[in-house]
């Protein structure tokens, strides 16, 4: 039969001779394998003191952006929930008071702005749908959480701090 | 009536010594499986309790102790409880006969290093480790579980199996040396040289054994995970479960005295009586000697355990009853005809 790939070897059928019978032989020269294994450099990642880089394209936990004057750059258009395919993102939106115009970049703002991280599958696509830089990945994950509704990211969890604004994490 | 309190209290120091030696070994070992695991598979093994992991056992020991203690509804109690009990009494009761070293003299006394050097040590320890399989068989059983009876099963017919070759192999031992004292084979040793090498085959059949006895990887058939859901423990949780693992390791420790008594020399080592050295010195040194041997074959057992996967049943069995016990009957047959040419000769 013609083999599929370069490396297809024929199975040995033969009967196991004596030798082959009481394994001796075959199980000391897995042990001499073993043996050579303790001077192989060791694959082990200590994990909390070290930590392996994340690839260049890595898409993590999501943040709210605001812009150079410290304004909300989501006008709640929706369109990152449109694009979202396991449905993870929903939002409110609210009309800008006047007297607000140090505190929302545009007219329309997102009074709730909720990610459900449990939904959330990180492919990217909110931040590629969103019109005004709202919305961005960033390089960490999601921490562990007893309960459901932690997993629940709502706006004080993914706006970046305001410039002046104490950092909270 | 005069009752020697010296002779009592001596005996009373050294069992509760070799007990709480070979406890501390077995913890030991636990960590040193994991040890000697992680390095053949390039990882580093426990390291975050203590120095290089060395407080692993402690944490794991504590761990044991304090986890809920389930008992089946449809077990039988007493049975139960008394499975791993006699998986650990049979595993400690073995360390009896085997001379840890030599004689110590204090102001006068003289101590021999060893719980009950009796006559028939080889017997004794043959007759204590076939209770062993008892253990194994009252968890099985008394778990009222299929997977456990079908593994406390196969783990009897193992052992039972591979006892007569063992027995078969030692008989050629005996024949040579003529008691079944372990001292005096280690005596013998002291003076003649190791027994490994007048008797290679021997040896190598009552390691493969040796293996087989202490349940131990390739012939851990009475715990394969994959196909028994964890063997004749499986039932089992808390410090019963720690009892039954515990066990294992006791055995493997005194298997390996006994592998290094009967064909290593035991406590001797070379050029012991040429060095001059004060008799409590050279019994100290002998018995860091005889540990010695004992640690490399604990490295062996875990060696071993971590580079062969497990025996089909019927292959063990093949083994056991087509090739060990036919081998270690020429190997008998062979020494006996050597012996026999001595004598006349």
């Amino acid at each position: 039969m013609q083999a599929l790939t370069s490396r297809a070897r024929q199975v040995d059928r033969k009967p196991m001779t004596f030798i082959e019978k009481i394994y001796l032989w075959n199980i000391i020269k897995g042990m001499i394998i073993t043996f050579k294994h303790i001077w192989k450099r060791k694959e082990t990642v200590r994990y909390p003191e070290q930590k392996r880089p994340f690839s260049p394209v890595f898409r993590g936990l999501h943040i709210l952006n605001r812009d150079a004057e410290g304004r909300e750059n989501c006008t709640a258009c929706g369109l990152c929930a449109v694009a979202c395919p396991a449905e993870a993102i929903t939002m409110e939106a609210a009309e800008r008071k006047p007297g607000e115009e140090h505190l929302y970049r545009e007219e329309k703002y997102a009074a709730r702005y909720e990610i459900n991280m449990l939904r959330c599958i990180f492919c990217g696509f909110c931040e590629e749908a969103c019109p005004k830089d709202a919305i961005y990945l960033t390089e960490t994950f999601a921490p562990a959480n007893y309960k459901r509704e932690g997993f629940i990211y709502g706006k004080q969890d993914l706006l970046i701090p305001a410039p002046g604004e104490k950092n909270k994490a | 009536m005069n009752i020697d309190w010296f002779f009592i209290l001596e005996k009373i120091v050294l069992i509760s010594g070799v007990l709480v030696i070979s406890l501390v070994v077995a913890m030991y070992s636990t960590w040193g499986e994991r040890k000697v695991a992680s390095i053949i598979q390039d990882r580093i093994g426990p390291n975050r309790a203590g120095f290089m992991g060395l407080l692993q056992p402690l944490a794991d020991g504590g761990k044991l102790f304090f986890k809920e203690e389930i008992i089946p509804g449809n077990s039988n109690r007493f049975l139960f409880i008394l499975g791993p009990s006699l998986a650990m009494v049979v595993a400690c009761m073995t360390s009896a006969v085997i001379p840890w070293g030599d004689t110590l003299t204090i102001a006068g006394h003289t101590i021999s290093l060893q719980i009950a050097d009796i006559n028939i040590g080889i017997l004794y320890i043959f007759g204590v480790v076939s209770l062993g399989v008892y253990g194994i068989m009252l968890g099985g059983w008394a778990s009222n579980n299929k997977y456990s009876l079908l593994a406390s099963v196969r783990a009897a017919s193992q052992i039972i199996s591979y006892e007569l070759a063992m027995g078969l192999s030692l008989i050629a031992l005996l024949m040579m040396t003529g008691t079944l004292s372990i001292k005096e084979i280690v005596e013998q040793q002291r003076h003649g040289g190791w027994n490994v090498l007048y008797q290679p085959l021997g040896f190598v059949i009552f390691l493969v054994c040796s293996f087989a006895e202490c349940n131990r990887t390739p012939f851990d058939l009475s715990e394969a995970e994959s196909e028994l859901n964890g063997g004749y423990h499986l039932e089992y949780s808390s410090m019963k479960l720690g009892f039954y693992l515990f066990a294992e390791y006791i055995n493997m420790f005194i298997s390996s005295a006994l592998m290094a008594s009967l064909y290593f020399g035991g406590y001797s080592f070379p050029y012991m009586d040429s060095l001059g050295l004060a008799p409590n010195l050279v019994t100290i040194l002998g018995t860091v000697a005889l540990f010695i041997k004992i640690i490399c074959f604990l490295f062996f057992f875990m060696w071993v355990r971590w580079t062969i996967p497990r025996f089909r049943y019927d292959q063990l069995m093949r083994l056991g009853w087509n090739y060990m016990i036919p081998l270690a009957l020429a190997n008998m047959l062979i020494t006996g005809a050597i012996v026999l040419y001595r004598s006349t000769h």
